[in-house]
């Protein structure tokens, strides 16, 4: 093995890069979670936002529009996901799962076209001064507009839970429906809100790999993205600055792994693959076992004004 | 003003209603999406539905096929809805069905080439055991550790995938098949073979596995006291608490049943159909099953109803796919729709619609 063809700088870079779709999906699941709803259909919305933003780009050869399409798109598959859930008091596991079926279904549909093409992709900033520091600069200031908007978009959730009134609503309605309902707030509309911005979340995610990261368009090419970014969730205990930690723990590790297995370490391939899987179940596990879990207390209940 | 009025009983008529309303608006929402495509509509649920029944010309060759996609999915399913009924979300179906299947396999390659008729049995114990064991692994963290089994039991999926892809191309690979990947062919081995029953029904010993298993849910749902416990888990589970159930115990069982389920539905497949532990045998049976089992109310015999129906679309989708030149995954999509109205369709099982002004209290 030869851990001197890793380069530092180089993975730090790529570290950044390959937390974000997922930091993406993460922070909107979470607001949603916040507000007392478990959407499982990450995985389908990332897929989605995948392909249409990948199909969007490649046609109007503009990926900004690409990822704007991709959060209308997954939006609109999490608006399918909150009129069952919200109106039809469907449960909460099921619909979710259904639509990661649909939606992986629906992206095989659309992208067989878009196998094996290049779709532009997003230029990399040149921030001028910070981006010349001789070791930082190509670390931490020489990436795509996405990556800085995913981390912004982290403090801008925190900001909004904390120091919003909105933000507190929201966190009322998923602690205690019933109450939030009685004191006249529109329980509904407001999941339904925070479903719509997780989804758009979600899509952005599935397009920043699909555009960037890979950047092509391949067949259930999230592999399991979504579901991380669920267990990124729990993980944080449902906080947006560890939502950002979790996502780039499981950025490095998928990384590291890949670092590994082309410098030739002596650990067999298969074990290097399923790793950030591994590493998924082990912090569960550890989480867990620490039986700090601070879920909102509505999580996953329905809300029906008559009850 | 429309508005939804609780039922203080689940409507039984509804219940009963809403798959088949779920299938006939599914058909019509599929059917304007086959248009789409550029296929005739009618003639695209024809053959789906229809043909690979019924068809003069091809359904001899179709038919058979209706069992032996149905019977993994059914053994899957009733496993599922199991550990659903209890409240217990295994969705890692496909990784214990792919778990299953090496184990199986793998015992009974130790004894190759062996013409013991014991081989065929220790296959099925094996499979059944790799089902269980792999399915042991977040029924063992949420009882210890309190473990969200939902994402430990579909991350194993992937780790499946991956032990998958190593032994085929290493540990399992064929000796004799000059270096390509995929173990040695079952078909090509008596012992090991799971042969057609009754020549051209599709009847292997998956099916009647399956059947079986219906019959055993069916007995346990519904005379076993342990099916009682297991309603009163997923219903009540503070009443079940009281009553002295242990929840633990109902975890443990219900994903090792859905476990061992699932993998000797991959020891079936792969020693049957697919012939060989190859990269790519696991067709996604794990996760249509979890659509059989809600489609079929989460009851044995609806599910082996739902089974069915599902092979069908899994026929006529790839029939329609030849005839129609449509493509393979408008099928899947159309499977995942079915899911979605159902549960979309569910709201009149538990609320009643009410036209009209709110009466004063």
């Amino acid at each position: 093995m030869d851990l001197s063809s890793i380069n530092p700088i180089l993975l730090v870079a790529s570290i950044m890069v390959s937390a974000t779709p997922i930091l993406l999906a993460a922070i909107g699941e979470m607001v949603v979670e916040k507000s007392g709803v478990l959407n499982l259909g990450v995985e389908g919305m990332m897929i989605t936002g995948a392909v249409v933003g990948f199909a969007v780009a490649v046609n109007s050869t503009s990926p900004a529009l690409g990822f704007v399409a991709a959060a209308a798109a997954a939006a609109l598959l999490s608006l399918a996901f909150g009129l069952l859930t919200q109106f039809l008091l469907s449960n909460q596991v099921a619909t979710g799962l259904g639509l990661t079926l649909v939606g992986l279904g629906l992206s095989s549909l659309i992208g067989k076209p878009y196998e094996g093409i290049k779709s532009p992709t997003l230029p990399k900033l040149d921030i001028p001064v910070l981006s010349d520091i001789p070791v930082l600069g190509r670390m931490l200031f020489s990436h795509d507009l996405m990556v800085y908007f995913s981390l912004a978009l982290v403090v801008a959730v925190w900001a909004f839970l904390k120091h919003t009134r909105a933000g507190l609503i929201l966190r009322a309605v998923g602690e205690s429906h019933d109450s939030a309902h009685a004191l006249g707030y529109k329980v509904v509309i407001i999941r339904l809100m925070a479903i719509l911005f997780g989804g758009a979340c979600a899509g952005l995610g599935g397009a920043y790999l699909s555009l960037v990261r890979v950047p092509q368009w391949t067949e259930g090419m999230t592999a399991g993205a979504g579901w991380i970014a669920l267990a990124i969730v729990v993980f944080a205990s449902w906080r947006p600055g560890r939502v950002a930690i979790g996502a780039y723990l499981f950025g490095g590790v998928t990384v590291l792994q890949l670092n590994l297995q082309a410098a030739g370490a002596a650990v067999p391939v298969a074990l290097l693959s399923a790793s950030p899987y591994l590493v998924t179940i082990l912090v569960l596990v550890i989480i867990s076992a620490r039986g700090a879990h601070a879920a909102p207390a509505s999580l996953g209940r329905p809300f029906h004004a008559s009850s | 003003m429309i508005r939804l009025e609780k039922r203080p009983q689940p409507s039984k008529l509804w219940t009963y209603l809403t798959p088949v309303l779920a299938v006939l608006l599914t058909m019509l929402v599929g059917g304007v999406l086959f248009a789409f495509l550029g296929a005739n509509p009618v003639e695209a649920i024809r053959t789906i539905f229809w043909d690979p029944l019924f068809n003069a010309q091809f359904a001899g060759f179709t038919r058979p096929q209706l069992l032996v996609k149905a019977g993994p999915l059914i053994l899957i399913a009733i496993g599922l809805s199991i550990g659903f009924r209890a409240g217990i979300w295994n969705i890692g179906a496909e990784g214990q069905y792919i778990m299953g299947a090496i184990c199986g396999a793998a015992a009974g390659l130790a004894f190759y080439p062996s013409e013991s008729v014991l081989i065929f049995p220790l296959m099925i114990v094996a499979g059944a055991l790799g089902g269980w064991a792999w399915a042991m692994i977040p029924a063992i963290l949420k009882t210890k550790f309190g473990t969200n089994e939902i994402l430990v039991s579909l991350m194993l999926v992937y780790v499946a995938e991956n032990i998958l892809g190593s032994v085929a191309t290493g540990l399992l690979r064929n000796p004799e098949g000059r270096g390509f990947p995929g173990s040695r062919n079952f078909k090509q081995w008596d012992a090991a073979h799971n042969s057609d029953l009754i020549a051209n029904t599709g009847m292997h010993w998956g099916v009647v596995f399956a059947f079986i298993a219906v019959i055993g849910a069916y007995v346990l749902l519904t005379r076993h006291v342990l099916g009682f416990n297991i309603r009163l888990t997923g219903e009540a589970p503070r009443a079940a608490r009281f009553s002295g159930v242990n929840p633990a115990r109902i975890i443990l069982i219900c994903l090792g049943l859905s476990g061992a389920l699932a993998g000797m539905a991959g020891l079936f497949e792969v020693t049957g159909p697919a012939g060989q532990v190859s990269i790519d045998f696991g067709s996604g049976y794990g996760f249509t099953a979890i659509i059989v089992a809600f489609l079929g109310r989460l009851n044995p015999i609806g599910i082996l109803l739902a089974g069915l129906l599902m092979a069908l679309t899994y026929i006529g989708g790839e029939l329609a796919q030849l005839m129609l030149g449509l493509p393979g995954a408008s099928i899947q999509l159309f499977q995942g729709m079915l899911l979605f109205f159902l549960l979309a369709m569910d709201v009149f099982t538990n609320f009643r619609l009410r036209i009209g002004k709110r009466e004063a209290a």
